[in-house]
This record gives structure tokens, C-alpha cells and sequence, in this order.
């Protein structure tokens, strides 16, 4: 009696978890299948079919060239590189002399930066707007870094975190030696905190490389288009061309699909870490 | 760097702490404070953006936003969204409770539910337009399963439209809850669970005995988030539908009335409203989260 309860539970348990990745996995695949079809095999056949011939990359080709996409990955890496080196340099920064100094203003500065986080960011958008215009970097890339740039407070708390870890015993010693703040903070905790950069990399670099309203907004020349911007505008032109769009909607996904599976485990702990304040 | 060697520890700490904060905080101050105030500003104005002079209206501009029910309904649509997110937050503290046990393949389930959270929203937005198109996947799974008379035109019936948008936005967001859950769960010791155990506590018991208390607090906040979550809707319904047929939120107005009409007094106005209501909602959580403690 007890183990057919048992195994009925096991059971429900199971469905339902397959059910729950079927319900993932399955608006992707169909997506997937649609993007291997030809023109006249997508018309002819449903979105569960399965493509013909699984090396038709064609559709891939005409998306690739057709939306530029390869302007798009040039614009996002260079965005993302740029935002990334600065936010976790200036991040680092702030933690070290929050961490390490008690300083007047101290409880102020990262009271201040709390705050800030409060503030949704599309709702100051309009004034941000106008003070990116004002700085006369609207259209250039630019505009979006510096707004990825500023620092978060996730990630000053994700550094600070790791610098309790670190013993000061090390700065000591190394002031012994005569060593600059300068010196400590470059060769001995920058190199101890990579574990954590490797961490806010992840979270904000996901984030970037996703973001849609910034870039949107803020360049839409073409020829600064990143992926989502790239990706938008094949809206419209390409309505009747669905396997197209598809292989474009591939072309964004893949480079997320290979990071995931290469980096899942900095992955999880890094969204645990930076979500849970 | 040699020459900051030279200095005394003591001028060396002054020099290096307003060396480090210096540009955190000029970036801060320039695209976090100064914002605030500036849309204050434009708020009470009728400004469109361009001309030399802003002419201030006083709460003109509030005034229409409370009154002309163009602009209030987008309140509704964010319901449609408020809503989702308890389906969402169930379903991922349920995956998160059973994928904290063992299970078989378990790092393939945690990798599969998580991943669509991690995808570029615009390109969700595109795999529920084609999810929900009239001969798509739905409709023809529907039919693959003898469904075929549920069969609906989902984005362009104005009675499904908000629903459909806010099932694409529970899959896309409902792995980071899973993720934060899990994590949260992970942390409770195992041998609480053995005691319960041995106390002959089932599966059940230890869910609502062991795992709600423990992550109440990640709980609350995430059910809190939720409120500003459902206002700040913008990418799944830009993308998808454009704000059309009834489906626009309180961000997509917001653009269009500032970067699309140039009425940047009352598309500031409408901001200092949706901040108002985020903070709010931020009080809210702190007071309940402290009664907590």
C-alpha cells in the first residue's frame, strides 16, 4: 500500500517535470524546426513537423547578411567589453574602500547607492534622455555604457562580500613592505576577488547583452544596431517570412545557449547571489 | 604609482579613497539623482522636448492623468501581469521544492527550466508571436491532442490578448524565481529534514513546516518585486503586439507619449506617478518584512 502511494507520487512528480520542460523546450524547438524549413516547407507544413533536411542553413545565411547581424555581435561586444571592464572596475573600487576604510560619508555613499537602485530605471528615462542629449551622445555608443556603467550596488555587495573573506593581515603585511593602497588594492586584491568578478561578468554581461530599451532608445542609428535592436527589426519586412525570422531568432539564442552550457554552474550562483540582496 | 608611495598612509588613504569613489559617483549623480530631479521638474511643465522655453502648467498634467481614462487603463493591464506572477512564483517554488530532493536527471531539469530566463527578451517576444499565431504552435498542439474547438486567435481576441502576453511573461521570468527558490531551499540544513524525519514528518509536512518559514522572507520580496514587475512590462508586449488592441502598458505609453507625440512634461508626470507607486510598494515591503523579524 505505502509503496504504491509511494510510486504514484513518484510518478505525478515525474509528469510534471516533464511536462515543465516540454513547456520550456518546446516554443524554442518549434522555432528551431521552422528556421531549417524552406520557404515552400514551411508553408506546407505545421510548426510540429519536423524540418526535412536538418542542414538547410540557408534561411541562417539570409538572416545573417540580410539584418546585419554581424554589425549587431561587433556593436553588443564592444558595448558589453567596455561596460563590463568599467562596472567591475569601478565596482571593485567602491568595496575596497567601503571594506577597508571607515571614513566619514562612508554609510552616506553607500546609502546613496542603495537608493538609487530603488529608482526604477524606466521611469527616469525621460530625463535621462534628455541628459544623454544634452552630453551629445545620443547615437553613440556611448549612451548606453555609461548607463551600464554605473555602478550597482549588487555588485559592490557581491565585492565587499568577498573582501570580509579576505584577511587584512595581508594588507598589513604588505604594507610592511612598503607597498601603496595603490599596490594593495592591484596586485593583491584584484587577483583574490576574481571569483567574484567572475560572478558580476556573468549577471550584468546577460543583462546587457539582452537589454532592449537602452540601446532602443538611445541609438537607433543602424549602424550602431546591437542584436535585440537587430533582432526587432525584422518586425514588419519579414512578416511573411517566418522561417527567416526564425534563423534570426536562432542567431540570438546561440550564443546564450553555448555561455550557459560552458559557465552553468558561475551561472547559477551568480543569479543566487545577485538576486537574494 | 610610485610617487603616491611616497606619501604618508595617512594622506595616501584620503587620496585613494576620492580617487575610487570619484567616478562612481559622478556617474551616480549624473544618471541616478540628477534624472529624478530633472523629471520633477518636467512634470508640472507642458515642455515637448525641443523648444527654448518650458511653460510651467502646475499639475496640469496630473490632473489628466487621473482624470481621462485613456491613460488609467493601462492600470488594468498591469493586473493581467500582477496576476501571472503568483502562477509564476507557484509553479517555481514547486520545481524548486521537488528539484531539491532527489531526483533523476536533476541537473538537466534545473538546466532546462532555468534557461529561457537567461534568452533576449526580443527574441521572446518573436517565439510566443509565433507560439500564439492562428495556425502556430498552440493552436496545433491543440489540435494534435483533440482539442482543435479551444483553438483561439490568442493575440488578436481583446478578451485573451493581456492573458497570452502575461503567459509568455511567466515563462519567461519564472526560472529566475526557480533559481532564486532553489537557492534559498539549498541552504537549509539536511538535517533538519532528517529530524523531521525521524518525527515521521512527510514530504508535505516538511514543505510547510521546514521550507515556507525558511524562505518567507525571499517569499515576500519576491511577491512585492512583483508589483513594480507588472508595471514595469515593456519588451514581451512592444515586441509582440506594439501596445495595440488593448494590450499596452504603462512603459510603452510612457515612450509613446514622450518620444512619439514629444508631451514630455506629461510623459514625466506619468513617471513621477509610477515612482511613486514603486515607492510605495518599497515602504510596504520594508514594514512587512520587519514585522517579520
Amino acid at each position: 500500500m505505502h509503496t504504491i502511494k509511494y510510486s504514484a507520487a513518484s510518478f505525478f512528480k515525474y509528469l510534471t517535470l516533464v511536462i515543465g520542460a516540454l513547456a520550456a523546450l518546446v516554443p524554442i524547438i518549434v522555432v528551431l524546426f521552422a528556421s531549417l524549413k524552406t520557404n515552400t516547407e514551411y508553408a506546407s507544413t505545421g510548426p510540429l513537423t519536423m524540418p526535412e533536411n536538418w542542414l538547410n542553413f540557408s534561411n541562417y545565411t539570409k538572416a545573417f547578411v540580410d539584418g546585419k547581424m554581424l554589425l549587431g555581435f561587433m556593436n553588443t561586444i564592444i558595448i558589453v567589453i567596455i561596460s563590463i571592464a568599467g562596472a567591475t572596475l569601478t565596482g571593485s573600487m567602491m568595496a575596497y574602500i567601503l571594506a577597508r576604510f571607515k571614513f566619514k560619508g562612508s554609510k552616506l555613499l553607500i546609502g546613496a547607492f542603495l537608493l538609487a537602485t530603488l529608482i526604477p530605471g524606466v521611469t527616469t528615462q525621460v530625463a535621462t534622455f534628455q541628459i544623454i542629449n544634452a552630453m551629445g551622445l545620443f547615437n553613440t555608443r556611448w549612451a548606453p555604457i555609461l548607463m551600464y556603467l554605473g555602478t550597482d550596488i549588487i555588485a559592490v555587495y557581491i565585492f565587499m562580500q568577498f573582501l570580509d573573506s579576505i584577511s587584512e593581515s595581508l594588507d598589513e603585511s604588505a604594507m610592511l613592505d612598503g607597498a601603496s593602497y595603490w599596490t594593495i588594492y592591484s596586485r593583491i586584491i584584484l587577483p583574490l576577488l576574481s571569483p567574484a568578478i567572475v560572478t558580476v561578468i556573468i549577471v550584468k554581461g546577460v543583462n546587457i547583452y539582452n537589454d532592449f530599451y537602452t540601446p532602443f532608445l538611445y541609438m537607433p542609428k543602424s549602424s550602431l544596431q546591437v542584436v535585440s535592436t537587430a533582432l526587432f527589426k525584422f518586425k514588419g519586412p519579414y512578416g511573411s517570412q517566418w522561417e527567416v525570422i526564425c534563423a534570426a531568432i536562432m542567431i540570438a539564442i546561440i550564443p546564450t545557449l553555448v555561455v550557459f552550457v560552458s559557465l552553468q554552474k558561475y551561472i547559477y550562483n551568480g543569479f543566487a547571489q545577485g538576486s537574494v540582496k | 604609482m610610485e610617487k603616491l608611495s611616497n606619501l604618508s598612509y595617512k594622506n595616501q588613504r584620503i587620496f585613494i579613497i576620492l580617487l575610487f569613489s570619484l567616478v562612481p559617483v559622478a556617474l551616480l549623480l549624473t544618471f541616478s539623482y540628477l534624472p529624478v530631479f530633472k523629471m520633477f521638474q518636467y512634470s508640472f511643465t507642458s515642455w515637448n522636448g525641443f523648444s527654448k522655453n518650458m511653460e510651467y502648467v502646475g499639475f496640469e498634467n496630473y490632473k489628466t492623468i487621473f482624470t481621462k481614462p485613456e491613460y488609467f487603463a493601462v492600470f488594468k493591464v498591469s493586473l493581467y501581469y500582477f496576476g501571472a506572477t503568483f502562477v509564476q512564483m507557484g509553479l517555481a517554488l514547486y520545481f524548486a521544492t521537488i528539484l531539491s530532493f532527489n531526483v533523476r536527471l536533476k541537473n538537466w531539469f534545473k538546466g532546462i527550466l532555468f534557461f529561457p530566463t537567461l534568452l533576449n527578451g526580443v527574441a521572446i517576444g518573436f517565439i510566443f508571436l509565433f507560439f500564439f499565431k492562428p495556425e502556430g504552435t498552440l493552436n496545433t498542439l491543440l489540435d494534435l491532442f483533440g482539442l482543435g474547438a479551444w483553438q483561439q486567435k490568442w493575440l488578436l481576441n481583446p478578451h485573451l490578448i493581456n492573458i497570452s502576453l502575461a503567459f509568455a511573461s511567466v515563462w519567461r521570468y519564472m526560472g529566475m524565481n526557480f533559481i532564486i527558490f532553489l537557492g534559498a531551499i539549498s541552504s537549509i540544513g539536511g538535517d533538519i529534514y532528517e529530524a523531521s524525519e525521524i518525527d515521521g514528518a512527510n514530504r508535505w509536512h516538511q514543505f510547510k513546516h521546514i521550507i515556507i518559514p525558511s524562505i518567507k522572507r525571499i517569499l515576500q520580496l519576491n511577491l512585492i518585486l512583483a508589483v513594480s514587475g507588472a508595471i514595469g512590462v515593456f519588451e514581451i508586449p512592444y515586441v509582440m503586439t506594439g501596445g495595440s488592441n488593448g494590450s499596452g502598458t504603462f512603459v510603452i505609453q510612457t515612450v509613446d507619449v514622450a518620444f512619439k507625440y514629444s508631451k514630455l512634461g506629461l510623459a514625466s508626470a506619468m513617471a513621477v506617478v509610477l515612482l511613486g507607486i514603486v515607492v510605495i510598494v518599497t515602504i510596504l515591503q520594508r514594514v512587512l518584512i520587519k514585522e517579520e523579524k
